[in-house]
Order: structure tokens, then sequence, then C-alpha cells
């Protein structure tokens, strides 16, 4: 094991990795950190207080935050499910639905918003929806939110389907099975840890979307990073790190989950 | 054989094409009931194919199968009473041993707690009750190639497809499950079609084989009648180690035809229909019926020098070149009983044949 992990052991390979480490990691820390400051200031250490965790319940702003959140959770949680019924349905096709025409073209068409710039796919919705007339809103976010998380929803789920093959199905079938019944009972739970990877990673993706969020959301409609965005706006005070520390806490819980779900295999 | 029960498979001038490629040309064969029946041949002959066409998962091109004399071919595969063990066993692998075995009578419609009790008994039929409630991954190869086999029998199919269920074991296993596979068939009396590449394993399980090569049935028959009367050169060279050897027919006698060899060797075997004096033929002689002798002073008889004694367990293998240019391979019995003598490599020694061992093939 030594002698493979030597090979790698270029110079000055480790001091570069910790740097890594540190500048992506030193501002979360400094944030979490502060948050739990018992004073005004954000530079400044003054004693342990959890005064900003209350703050955020119970302080001037919190009724903009209670809504923001109330939308940012049910719009990723609307996002995620649609967006992974389709995905899974996709996947299916894709991988079951034999060869048909244009099939590497589908699979392009289905992954390609991953990789193009938000701004330009928040600018595009944007003008579809001021084109069709469709008034800014939770609604507008909401469909927004579907689209985009497809493909993200997609790449676990047909990862996971590739890996299972035909011959379950046929198996199935042969044992006097349905197609339906040969789908329900053996393909979709050896699809299942995919597709719980997909959904999680969609609610992710959507609860932590700000370009195109700020493009297609109606005035007085704000989701958890467009109000903090504002209050930004107006000068940085320590309820924003509390909000962002409980943020990270939530999604750091959510990635953690779909790792040890991804790993679930059901054979043992 | 009873005349008035139809066949349990007929497959009638079954032709499958895939695009321009034909994989399967004008096959026609009959699987009787209670059989052990073997589709044997090379790789990519056709054999997979044939018994997924059986099974349903692939639509004849042409032709028909019936299934005791319903025509089957037009069904999908969960409403034929045909169930099929995998080769990679196709074991669920999110169901435990019990309800992978019980799926396909719970699917029939019997309820949960039948189909385990009916389970449970065709787990203790492949001797695995104790791995019950055990994943498939949990299971040895050879295990789950039980269980496969167990999964496949519990709805009591009409015929049982198994496409080279033995490939994944090791030898001391594979011989073991190929006797177990054989009783398995006789006690429960279902017919089995087998798909095997191994010649030893079709002659050692089979009623009948259907030896094929590149889509076409080239002899049906049992295990003597292939090996001891191969129709052409192709199932003389497949089952079993043959020499082969390319001569022309001198003059037909008497039911016998006399081969000239070159060189003024000539060897007789029996006549076959058609082939007259001046034709050219090969003969196959198997190695297990020949045998060496010292030279004679006069020089008679087929004689050559040895060229290699190998030793292959329960046999010596020797290798043998003709003055007439054949190279051909005798076998001796490795036991101190065999008659037959061995000579050191470099000997002068003339080769024999027992009567009737020639056989004469046409193509
Ligand atoms: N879906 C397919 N499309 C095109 N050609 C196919 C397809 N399936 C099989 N073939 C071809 O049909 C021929 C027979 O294949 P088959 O799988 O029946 O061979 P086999 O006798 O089972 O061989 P093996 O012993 O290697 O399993 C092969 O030449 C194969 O390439
Ligand atoms: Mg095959």
């Amino acid at each position: 094991m030594r002698v493979g992990a030597d090979r790698f052991a270029f110079p000055g390979f480790r001091t570069l990795t910790f740097l890594c480490l540190f500048i992506l990691y030193a501002p979360l820390l400094v944030v979490t950190v502060y948050s739990f400051n018992d004073s005004r200031s954000i530079t400044t250490w003054e004693g342990f207080s959890l005064r900003w965790y209350v703050d955020v319940f119970v302080g001037p702003d919190s009724a903009k935050f209670k809504s923001a959140a109330f939308n940012s959770f049910s719009i990723a949680l609307i996002a995620a499910s649609v967006a992974t019924a389709v995905a899974t349905s996709a996947a299916l096709a894709m991988v079951r639905g034999g060869r048909f025409k244009l099939r590497t073209a589908t699979f392009g068409l289905i992954s390609l918003p991953i990789l193009v710039p938000e701004i330009v796919t928040a600018v595009a919705i944007l003008i579809f929806f001021n084109t069709i007339g469709f008034t800014r809103g939770y609604m507008t976010i909401l469909i927004a939110h579907i689209a985009f998380c497809i493909p993200f929803a997609y790449l676990p789920i047909s990862a996971r389907m590739q890996g299972i093959e035909g011959s379950f199905e046929q198996a199935a079938m042969d044992l006097y099975a349905t197609r339906a019944q040969a789908f329900r009972r053996i393909l979709l739970p050896m699809m299942m840890p995919g597709i719980f990877a997909g959904f999680l990673l969609a609610f992710i993706i959507s609860l932590d979307d700000f370009i195109i969020t700020n493009f297609v959301k109606g005035a007085g409609v704000e989701t958890l990073p467009t109000a903090i965005f504002g209050s930004v706006k107006q000068g940085i005070r320590p309820n924003i790190m509390a909000i962002s520390t409980m943020l990270l806490a939530f999604s750091t819980v959510i990635v953690t989950l779909s790792w040890f779900i991804s790993r679930i295999d059901r054979t043992k | 054989m009873s005349s008035e029960r139809p066949a349990a498979i007929d497959v009638r001038d079954a032709v499958k094409r895939y695009g321009d490629f034909t994989a399967l040309k004008t096959i026609s064969l009959s699987i009787q009931d209670n059989e052990f029946f073997t589709l044997l041949g090379p790789s990519g002959c056709g054999k997979t194919t044939l018994l997924r066409m059986i099974a349903g998962f692939e639509d004849v091109t042409e032709g028909a199968i019936y299934l005791h004399g319903k025509e089957i071919a037009k069904l999908p595969p969960n409403k034929r009473p045909v169930n099929t063990v995998f080769q990679n066993y196709a074991l669920f692998p999110h169901l435990s041993v019990l309800d992978n075995v019980g799926f396909g009578l719970e699917m029939l419609g019997r309820s949960r707690t039948q189909a385990r009790a009916r389970a449970g008994e065709m787990l203790e039929l492949v001797q695995l009750s104790q791995f019950a409630h055990r994943k498939p991954a949990q299971l040895s190869g050879g295990q789950q190639q039980r269980v496969a086999l167990a999964r496949a029998l519990a709805p009591q199919p009409k015929v049982l497809l198994l496409d080279e269920p033995l490939s994944a074991l090791d030898l001391k296993l594979r011989k073991a499950m190929q006797i177990e596979l054989k009783h398995l068939q006789r006690e429960t009396g279902i017919t089995f079609i087998f798909v095997t590449h191994d010649q030893e394993e079709a002659l050692t399980m089979s009623d009948r084989i259907a030896v094929m090569s590149s889509g076409e049935l080239q002899q049906l028959g049992n295990a003597r009648d292939i090996y001891e009367h191969p129709r052409n050169m192709f199932v003389a060279d497949f089952i079993g180690e043959t020499n082969l050897l390319a001569v022309t027919v001198d003059r037909i006698e008497a039911g016998r035809a006399q081969c000239h060899l070159g060189g003024g060797q000539s060897l007789g075997c029996d006549a076959v229909e058609g082939v007259g004096a001046g034709a050219k033929v090969h003969l196959s002689i198997r190695p297990e019926r020949l045998f060496l002798t010292d030279t004679t002073p006069e020089g008679e008889g087929l004689t050559g020098r040895v060229v290699e004694n190998i030793y292959i367990g329960t046999d010596i293998a020797s290798l043998v070149d003709l003055d007439v240019g054949f190279r051909v391979t005798i076998r001796t019995s490795n036991s101190e009983r065999g008659a037959k003598r061995l000579f050191e490599p470099g000997a002068q020694v003339v080769v024999n044949m027992e009567q009737g061992a020639a056989r004469l093939l046409v193509d």
C-alpha cells in the first residue's frame, strides 16, 4: 500500500492539498464559530452565546426568514420529487428502451443543463416566462427548479440502472411476473438506492439555488438564499451567520445520508 | 415416446435472423416428455438463441414452436409453462433465498405463506434449507446455482431450460452437479433442455443430444450414436478426439470400401451409400481404437515412428508420424491390465486398427 501511495508523493503535493482544504474550509469554520459569538460584531469574539439563533426565530427579521424557509423547503421537496419521477422514467427509457434513434443525442440533452452556465439558463427561463406571460412568483420558481433538478436526479439513477442487468427482469417474467410486476417487485427495489440518491441531490441543488431563483422569483417571494442575499446587502449581521450555519448543518446531514444510501446494496 | 401424446417441445422450421445475420437456419427438432435433451455446439452456434426463443425472450423470425401441441411462439415469457436457469443465475439480490424460490409461485397467484411453504420444500430438495433466510450474495457459486435451480423448478414447469448452468463452477463441483441434475430430472420427471459447449458433459448427462454448428443442426441422437456414428466431419471432430485421414476410395466390395492412403497403403471400412470408387473422403478413427505393434521384417502394415508419449492421467497419448505422411494419435489406457504396448519416442512401429474402427465421412 505504501509503495503505491508513494508514487503520488510529488514534492509539495501535500502542502498544496492542505492549502486547498484550508481555503475551502476556513471561511465555513469562521462563519460557524462566529455564529455563536455573543456580540453584534462579526470580527471580535466576545464569548459563547446562542442569542443569534434565538434572533433568527424570534427577532425582527424572523417573519421574513420563516416564510423564506417555508418557500425553500416546500419548493425543494416538490421540485425534487417531480424531478426524481421524471428522471426515473427517463432513465428507464434510456437504459431499457432498446436502441432508438437519437439515443446519444437524448442523453446529451438530458445532461447538458449541468454544463450550461447557470446565468444563461436563468436568463432563458426568465425570457420564457415573460414570453408566455406567466406572472412571476412561487409557481415560476417551482417550475424552474423542477426543470433544472432533472439532470441532477437523472445521473445517479441512470448510473444505478446501468449496473442492473436485463436478465433480472427476464428472470422475473420467466417466473410468470407481468411486465408491471417485474418492474415493481424486482427492478424498482434494485434501483431504490439510486432513486434516493438522485432525490437528495436534487433536493440540495434546489435548496441551494440562488441565480435562477433570483431571476424568476416575483416581488415579495423569497427563498432562503435570496432572503440571505437581501439581508447581506444591508450589512452583515450575525443572525445571517446563524442561518448559514443551520443550512450548512442541514446540507451536511443530507449529503452524508445520500452517501450512505448510495452504498446500500440490499444484498447483505 | 408414445405416439398419442404430442412432443413436449416441437420446433418446426424455426429461423432466427438479426438484421442481415442469420443466427438459426431452419431448425426442426422434437423433444419428448421426461427427456434430458442437450443442445451442444461451439460458441456462437446459436444454442442460447434457440433456448431464448423457447423461453420467449426472442421472437421467432420464421417457423413455429409447439409445447404439447400448442403453438407458443407468440406468447410472452410469463404465459409459457417453461422456466429458465440463467447462466449468471439472475437471483434477485434484494430477496432472501426463500423468497427467490417462492417468487414464481407468488406470481402464479399463490399466497405468500403457500409460496414460502413450497419454496421450503424445494430448498430441502437441493439441500439448502439452512440458508433459506440468507441473501443470494451470501452464498457460494455452487449454492447460488442450486437456488437458481430450485427457483426454476418450484412452479413445476412443463419444461426446464438450462443455459450452461455449470460453466461457472470448478471441475469437481461441476461433476457433482452433473449427477445431481440428472437425479433431479429423473425425480421430478420434468423435461430438461440443457445447453453446453462441453461435449463430455453432454455425453454424461443426456438422453439425446443435438449437435449444432453455425446455426444448423448437424446431428441428433443419443450419446453412443453421435460418438460412434458421427454423421459428418464436424461431429466426428467436435465430439471427443479423433484422427481424420484424407483418403481416396479404391473400390467397393460387399459393403466394404477399400481406401487408399498413399504409398501403397490402404484401409478398409464400411461403405456409405452414394460413395463410389475414386471419391475423395475422410476416415475418422478414434485414438482408443488404435494400437501399436513391432515392425515385421517384411515391413507390412501401416508403419511409422513414435514422436512423443503424453501422460494424461487415465491414458497415455502417443503421437505417431506415419510413413505415408499423416500424424495420428493413439490412446493407451494407463492400466496394468491394458494389453496394449507402449513404445519409446523414436521407435519404428506398426499402427493397427480394431475391427470396424474406421468410419467413412463424406464432408
Ligand atoms: N441480439 C443479437 N443481435 C445480433 N446478433 C446476435 C444477437 N444475439 C446473438 N447474436 C448472434 O447469434 C449467434 C448465436 O448466438 P448465441 O448466443 O445463440 O450463441 P451460443 O451458441 O449460445 O454461444 P455461447 O456458447 O458462446 O454462449 C452469434 O453469432 C451471435 O453473435
Ligand atoms: Mg450461449
